[in-house]
């Protein structure tokens, strides 16, 4: 390792103040007794109080958790498939065409892809008569479409990493293909499975723009209703409900590093 | 095994239908991708060239059978020219396309020397630093940019602290300026940057820059002749990364600019959401891929190169 100038030091310790700045800043005020968010005048919880009486808000995170968790799993089992294929199978009709498409989502603005589903469930719905209207439904539809890109680029890369010979070994001793997927495949890559599925939940959790577009009435997820509120102006219970999700994040992530660990080691 | 037994029926089921395993597992996230994200750009395209009415779907349709059942083929190109005529779209994307390129060149240089310390310190401390990187990722996109109205406003957290440093008597104007939203959007998409330089750099073979020292280059001529050059592919990666991205961007804009921010995700969303003019806003969003072809294939070059490269 060499000397690091100072230079290259103080930019990275910047850096990393400037990262950090603005969740500390949300995390101290969410403690504050004042209105004025940013004006401190004493300790208080009465933020999250009033945040946990909040039935707007409350309902509202429900629905969100509710689309993560079904755009999660299916993004999960349709971007799996997607990396399994452009990976591992040698050529076939579309292979170009679906390498651009899994990844073009992760780029497309926001906006453009809210739009041309909107647009897309409209006309299906004139003209196949579903979906019927709009709601968690075309949510999950939208979110799985964009996190399943997700999802392939981190099982892709796992199993570019991988060693094929387990695989061929399998194959070789007559196994189907199938029961080498499900036996072999599939236990090398959990991890990248986990960190997939745990980043497409957030991801969906976390959208606001596309969301918009896609949902119908009755089903304003949190960040519809955070957008709203926050667009008035700073609310220290919006405070609050950030230093919740920063802390819960943050032990996942300690958790998360802690377990992984040993399966460190093993990786082949 | 439940689950082997229930697989063994849906496969055999398949196979009845005609349907092998290998064109089954292409097919699924194939056609799941062409229905929903393919198609739709379709949609998008056809709407862009019908014409707004009052009804429900809002757009007229392309098609119309005469009484005789002749078909016929309307399209409308108002839509791109009422683009071309009104100069607010013209100056929303180009101020769009002013705003990523000034913040890729930000982020830029404030990644580079993160990227490059996180790529050379010590294994422990790079591993810290690289979760502190991608923790911002799982926290709340939307609330981390309303955290920053906190700080920025007018009576926030930066006036607060200089006024009572005695150094300005009077608050800055921040909030609802492009100077908000250049630091929102650096803010947001900085470890969109970061990572791909820091994966580039952690590959720099250190031979390289200890032969260029052994033959008498300074530091800083190593830097430029040699750890530069070999990084191009992760500057490429990283600035396509940020660039494509805020050029849609309208959470940043909405939250941190002001009635003059002019930026074309939120044109969009207003020609949308308050006009109702559908296909106006699919022409604005038409427009805008177009204009984003030539960096989404420049980030899929630079992808390719680093996949075989590794």
């Amino acid at each position: 390792m060499r000397k690091m100038s100072w230079f290259v030091t103080i930019s990275t310790a910047l850096g990393f103040t400037f990262l950090y700045i603005p969740m500390i800043s949300l995390i101290i005020f969410s403690f504050n007794k004042s209105k004025l968010v940013t004006v401190w005048s004493g300790f208080s919880t009465k933020w999250y109080a009033k945040l946990l009486s909040d039935p707007q808000i409350l309902g509202a995170a429900w629905i969100s958790l509710k689309i993560a968790f079904m755009s999660a799993s299916l993004a999960l089992v349709l971007g799996t498939l997607g990396a399994l294929v452009l990976v591992r199978f040698r050529r076939f009709h579309g292979k170009n065409l679906l390498s651009v498409m899994i990844t073009a989502p992760l780029v497309m603005p926001d906006v453009i892809i809210g739009l041309s589903l909107l647009l897309l469930f409209v006309a299906m719905e004139a003209s196949l008569g579903w979906p019927a209207g709009r709601g968690i439904m075309t949510i999950v539809i939208a979110h799985t479409t964009f996190c399943m890109a997700y999802v392939a680029v981190v099982v892709q890369s796992r199993l570019v990493d991988m060693d094929e010979s387990l695989e061929q070994a399998a194959l070789d001793l007559g196994a189907k293909p199938a029961r080498v997927f499900f036996d072999i495949t599939l236990p090398l890559i959990s991890p990248a499975l986990v960190s997939g599925w745990l980043l497409s939940f957030t991801l969906s959790l976390d959208d606001l723009v596309i969301a918009s577009f896609v949902s119908g009435p009755g089903a304003s997820t949190l960040p519809m209703v955070i957008f709203s509120k926050v667009r008035l102006g700073v609310s220290p219970d919006i405070n609050a409900l950030a230093t919740i999700i920063i802390v819960l994040v943050a032990i996942g992530v300690v958790i998360a590093s802690t377990v992984m660990k040993p399966e460190k080691d093993t990786q082949i | 095994m439940n689950t082997q037994a229930i697989i063994l029926a849906i496969t055999g089921f398949l196979k009845r239908m005609g349907m092998r395993g290998r064109s089954l597992v292409i097919a699924v996230p194939l056609w799941w991708l062409i229905v929903f994200f393919l198609i739709p750009f379709a949609v998008v395209a056809k709407i862009s060239f019908s014409e707004a009415i009052i009804a429900r779907p809002p757009y007229s349709s392309l098609v119309q059978w005469t009484s005789d059942g002749v078909m016929l083929l309307k399209l409308h190109f108002s839509n791109y020219g009422y683009l071309l005529e009104d100069s607010l779209y013209i100056s929303a994307y180009w101020s769009s396309i002013k705003v990523a390129f000034f913040s890729t060149i930000l982020s830029l240089l404030i990644a580079y020397p993160m990227a490059y310390y996180i790529a050379r310190t010590s294994e422990r401390r790079r591993n810290i630093l690289l979760m502190l990187i991608i923790l911002p990722f799982w926290t709340s996109f939307l609330l981390r940019v309303y955290a920053w109205i906190g700080i920025l406003k007018t009576n926030g957290i930066i006036n607060n602290v200089l006024m009572s440093l005695g150094i300005t008597s009077e608050p800055f104007i921040m909030l609802q300026t492009n100077f908000a939203v250049y630091v929102g959007i650096v803010y947001t998409y900085l470890p969109f940057m970061i990572l791909p330089l820091f994966t580039n750099l952690v590959k720099l073979d250190n031979s390289l820059l200890e032969a260029s020292a052994d033959l008498g280059a300074r530091p800083m001529t190593s830097f430029f002749k040699v750890t530069l050059p070999l990084s191009v592919p992760g500057i490429i990666a990283g600035s396509m990364l940020v660039f494509i991205p805020v050029v849609g961007e309208f959470v940043i804009p909405a939250l941190l600019g002001g009635p003059d921010t002019l930026m074309i995700g939120k044109v969009l969303w207003n020609e949308f959401f308050s006009n109702r003019d559908w296909p106006v806003a699919s022409a604005v969003a038409i427009v805008m891929l177009v204009l984003l072809v030539i960096p989404i294939v420049l980030l899929r070059n630079a992808q390719t190169a680093s996949v075989e490269a590794a």
